[in-house]
């Protein structure tokens, strides 16, 4: 078991959502672990990959392998940012062997929060405290690229004073979708809508996910919507007393 | 290149009933696929899908091998097949059989590949009498619309709407119960079907060890269009071979279950030639017409020929969050979804609709359900790098490209990023104990951001990032 | 030629050329499971029914003739030629029609009638289906043109399920130029996804077990 952890905690967090990244590494540290914060770090590619634009993704992507090449362990707040990393590096490195060999060598170094934790960590219950009724969105690529789907909700389900409801529609997607929110905008906010009628059917007071990028999307229409819903990200129950 | 067909899409969304029985049928589909799945007697399908798709890439990737075995074996049972690289040649076959039979009647059962070459209209125009026979198509037909769906092509219509169309173009007294308008829809087929020269049938598959074609349905008009003419028509696309017969065994279960929840449809034809000495009924003639109107380019492409692969059991439409929000007539071509968003730029080049591979959130929802395992969300993504390549050639998309160009550069320089990142407080206004911000400034209401706003909040940027609250925490410490 | 041409299409797109071996595709996927007959008899009703089909295990011919009979009162019929429906004695129940075998004269003789009687070739257990293969005995409108269908069939041509069909007939284009399996009474959902039966075919079925 590794003891020191390295932390990429991705563009969206550290720029809009820090508290989810230092909720992170609170839980991270409470169950021993030393973080290291390489600073350096910046963004996975993924905007641009899903964009099309593969030569500026391979670019980031390369300075992400610069960053993170001699890191033990990653520990990445994202699902999809993950998926990014362990799934599409390989795919658009194969012209350049060398690059490939190196991204070849960091995926299975690199894992989606909560999956460290059951998974590496061997942890269900993290000590912490929330109560309040809590609906968990499966966000898509951590559900169906990375396989993610018990583990949260086990996590959740551990913690005191938690209660956790499902919603019908958990594994229908938010609508975020990257660039897609804003070059399909009036899709992508009628995708939200139908996802917070969900939320809503099951009377939770918060929304959790483990991709801040969902998260923006569901507070956006939450908030638009006046809901008094919050959306969170797992790391910051997690990370309640 | 065709930009996004932004009105129509807002007008769908708009369209409240509508909105309500796309999701609605939707719904019921993927819950009839649910409980299909949940009986013991699937327990094999994640093992039936891994097989279907080790039959369909052996079968494509050896398509000339099975396509001449086919045809020597359809030829021993009696048929023809006619091979017609488009749609004109698959029409000028079959105006010229009808002209020489004297046919002016032909019966047709549903067939994505003659939706997609046009057939109906090409026939028309030669004063031929082509009617749709399966219920939903028949609707259509008479109301001039193309299908809305792969497997549901009347998805979009209420019984009032039914009842309007029949009373319009049929002159029949104004029916709103579904049970009557479909009797009488049915007596008006049954006339057709009894004095029709030609049936025309598509086809699920094309058996190459028995020349046979298979056609699956639940309302008998495809055994009617099949057998009650004295001359049958199977149209189909090249890439719709199996091997054998005996693939069938995982093929129809996948199939039915994927479409509708249903073990078997009702009804499923193995037809394999005119009929024989001594059988009683079925048709004189036979022919086969293998379209290819674009397949051998795909079959070009090898990183996405296993598009060629769909069965078109319409699950990735059903279970598409896009597809149920914009519907089937928004999709530029005949095949809609995600399966239309990459047949069509597959089939006609990626510049003409470029948006299409973007028209997805990416959830991947699509290839979770494929039964035979098309890896969609693979191929959009392909898809839209290609898109992106074919603007660089023509020069277009330039802003697009700037963007990501510079984009990338902030990314490397780690310096520049968290500059650019302490820039946004400043520029967006102040967050008033971290509420979500509704509207920005004028200048600032345009591109992305505007679009953002325009269905949700926008995040407050945080007064210290990550970062820096990083760097204060380890200071402390 | 557009033959010729579309072939050499597909082999330059796939790097073949003309006549190259194919190495064998994969071996089919066949699982016949261990089904006493009691049991596929069982099944069979069961699936059927569930799809509004009506059935009967008779425990002899002469209770399945009963049933025909009771089933086409005041109704016309039309029978298959099949020598198990003989051997029934429903051709000689009053009002069937038997022995056509003009192609137009059944057709116009089927679209008439109110019921159709057949046999089957075989039937699958497991999702209630009826197998019929086109030959002297069995022709294709007659399951097909009438309302109502009947079927009268001897228990040993039940089958478990799909795998053992194409077992038995692994090319069934050798036996027919048409088999048509059938699991249940026509239908549709094509308005407001609303099921109505016997669209164009059947709207009901009735299988006897003899």
């Amino acid at each position: 078991m590794p003891k020191r952890v390295s932390l990429f905690v991705t563009c969206v967090v550290d720029q809009l959502f820090p508290r989810a990244g230092m909720a992170m590494a609170d839980v991270l540290e409470r169950l021993g672990y030393q973080l290291d914060f390489p600073e350096a770090q910046t963004c996975c590619g993924q905007p641009a990959f899903n964009s099309g634009f593969w030569d500026q993704a391979r670019e980031v992507a390369a300075h992400f392998l610069d960053v993170f090449e001699d890191a033990e362990c990653i520990v990445v707040p994202s699902g999809s940012c993950t998926a990014m990393i362990t799934h599409h590096f390989a795919g658009i490195m194969e012209a350049d062997p060398a690059l490939l060999a190196r991204a070849r060598r960091i995926e299975s170094r690199v894992y989606e929060f909560s999956r460290f934790l059951t998974e590496v960590a061997g942890v269900e219950d993290v000590g912490a405290r929330f109560p309040h009724t809590v609906t968990y969105h499966d966000s898509c690529h951590a559900l169906r690229e990375l396989k993610i789907k018990s583990g949260p909700r086990q996590l959740l389900s551990a913690v005191s004073g938690l209660t956790l409801k499902e919603m019908d529609a958990a594994e229908e997607c938010c609508g975020f979708g990257g660039t897609f929110s804003v070059k399909f905008d009036e899709v992508s906010g009628a995708m939200a809508r139908t996802k917070i009628e969900s939320i809503h059917r099951t009377g939770a007071e918060y929304v959790v996910s483990i991709d801040s990028s969902c998260l923006m999307q569901l507070q956006g229409a939450l908030s638009r919507a006046g809901s008094p819903v919050r959306a969170l990200h797992l790391s910051e129950v997690l990370a309640s007393r | 290149m065709n930009p996004i067909p932004e009105q129509k899409i807002h007008d769908t969304l708009a369209n409240a009933n509508l909105q309500l029985a796309i999701y609605d049928a939707t719904a019921r589909l993927m819950h009839k696929r649910r409980t299909a799945l949940d009986n013991p007697l699937a327990a094999d399908f994640e093992a039936w899908r891994e097989q279907a798709n080790r039959i369909k890439r052996h079968t494509i990737e050896n398509l000339d091998h099975y396509l001449e075995q086919l045809e020597q074996n359809l030829v021993h049972n009696g048929g023809k097949v006619i091979w017609a690289r488009d749609a004109t040649e698959a029409a000028d076959f079959i105006l010229k059989l009808a002209k020489d039979n004297n046919a002016l009647r032909l019966v047709k059962s549903k067939s994505m590949t003659t939706e997609e070459i046009d057939l109906n209209e090409r026939l028309e125009h030669h004063r031929l009498d082509v009617v749709e026979t399966d219920l939903g198509e028949y609707i259509l037909q008479l109301a001039h619309q193309r299908p809305y769906h792969i497997v549901a092509p009347a998805l979009h219509m209420t019984r009032y709407q039914v009842a309007d169309i029949f009373t319009e173009r049929l002159g029949v007294a104004r029916e709103v119960v579904i049970e009557k308008q479909t009797m009488i829809a049915r007596a008006k087929l049954r006339e057709k079907f009894l004095t029709a020269d030609i049936g025309i049938t598509g086809a699920n598959f094309l058996i190459a060890d028995s020349g046979a074609v298979v056609v699956v349905e639940n309302e008998g008009n495809a055994r009617l269009s099949s057998s009650a003419p004295r001359i049958q028509i199977a149209v189909a696309g090249l890439e719709k071979l199996i091997p054998r017969a005996q693939d069938l065994a995982i093929f129809l279960k996948i199939l039915g279950r994927s479409a509708t929840g249903q073990p078997l449809t009702v009804y499923t034809s193995f037809l394999a030639g005119p009929r024989r000495a001594g059988e009683i009924d079925g048709p004189e003639q036979f022919y086969l017409v293998l379209v290819d109107n674009g397949r051998t380019r795909v079959l070009a492409d090898r990183d996405k020929r296993q598009a060629l692969y769909c069965i078109r059991c319409g699950a990735c439409l059903n279970h598409c969050p896009v597809y149920r929000k914009i519907g089937g007539h928004n999709y530029p071509w005949v095949y809609s979804g995600p399966i239309g968003a990459i047949l069509s730029p597959l089939f006609h080049g990626v510049t003409e609709d470029p948006w299409l591979p973007s028209a997805s959130s990416l959830c991947g929802a699509c290839g979770e359900v494929c039964p035979v395992k098309i890896e969609i969300p693979k191929i959009l993504l392909e898809l839209r790098n290609d898109v992106v390549k074919a603007k660089q050639r023509e020069g277009s998309g330039k802003l697009e490209r700037w963007a990501f160009r510079i984009w990338a550069f902030f990314m490397r320089h780690p310096k520049l990023y968290e500059m650019a990142g302490m820039a946004a407080p400043a520029i967006l206004p102040e967050a008033s104990g971290g509420a979500w911000i509704q509207s920005v400034a004028l200048p600032l209401r345009i591109g992305p951001l505007a679009r953002w706003l325009s269905q949700r909040d926008l995040p407050p940027p945080a007064a210290r990032s990550f970062r820096q609250q990083w760097r204060e925490r380890r200071r402390q410490a | 030629m557009s033959r010729d041409h579309i072939l050499h299409k597909v082999r330059t797109a796939l790097g073949r050329s003309a006549g190259q071996a194919v190495e064998a595709p994969p071996t089919p996927w066949i699982k016949i499971p261990e089904v006493s007959m009691d049991a596929r008899l069982e099944q069979f009703c069961k699936a059927l029914e569930a799809l509004n089909g009506k059935t009967l295990v008779a425990g002899s011919k002469e209770e399945a003739r009963q049933y025909a009979g009771t089933l086409l009162q005041n109704r016309t019929a039309i029978a298959s030629n099949a020598p198990f429906l003989a051997a029934c004695g429903i051709h000689t129940i009053p009002g069937v029609l038997t022995g056509i075998i003009d192609r137009v004269a059944l057709r116009d003789a089927c679209a008439g009638c109110d019921v159709g009687i057949t046999s089957a070739d075989y039937a699958l257990a497991d999702t209630g289906t009826l197998v019929l293969l086109s030959s002297p005995e069995e022709a294709r409108m007659i399951s097909l043109l009438p309302p109502v269908h009947l079927a009268v069939v001897p228990r040993d041509r039940l089958l478990t399920g799909l795998d053992e069909l194409l077992t038995v007939l692994p090319v069934p284009s050798q036996r027919s130029s048409s088999m048509v399996f059938i699991t249940g009474p026509s239908r549709t959902a094509d308005i407001e996804q609303i099921l109505v039966r016997g669209v164009h075919g059947p709207g009901e079925t009735h299988v006897v077990w003899v």
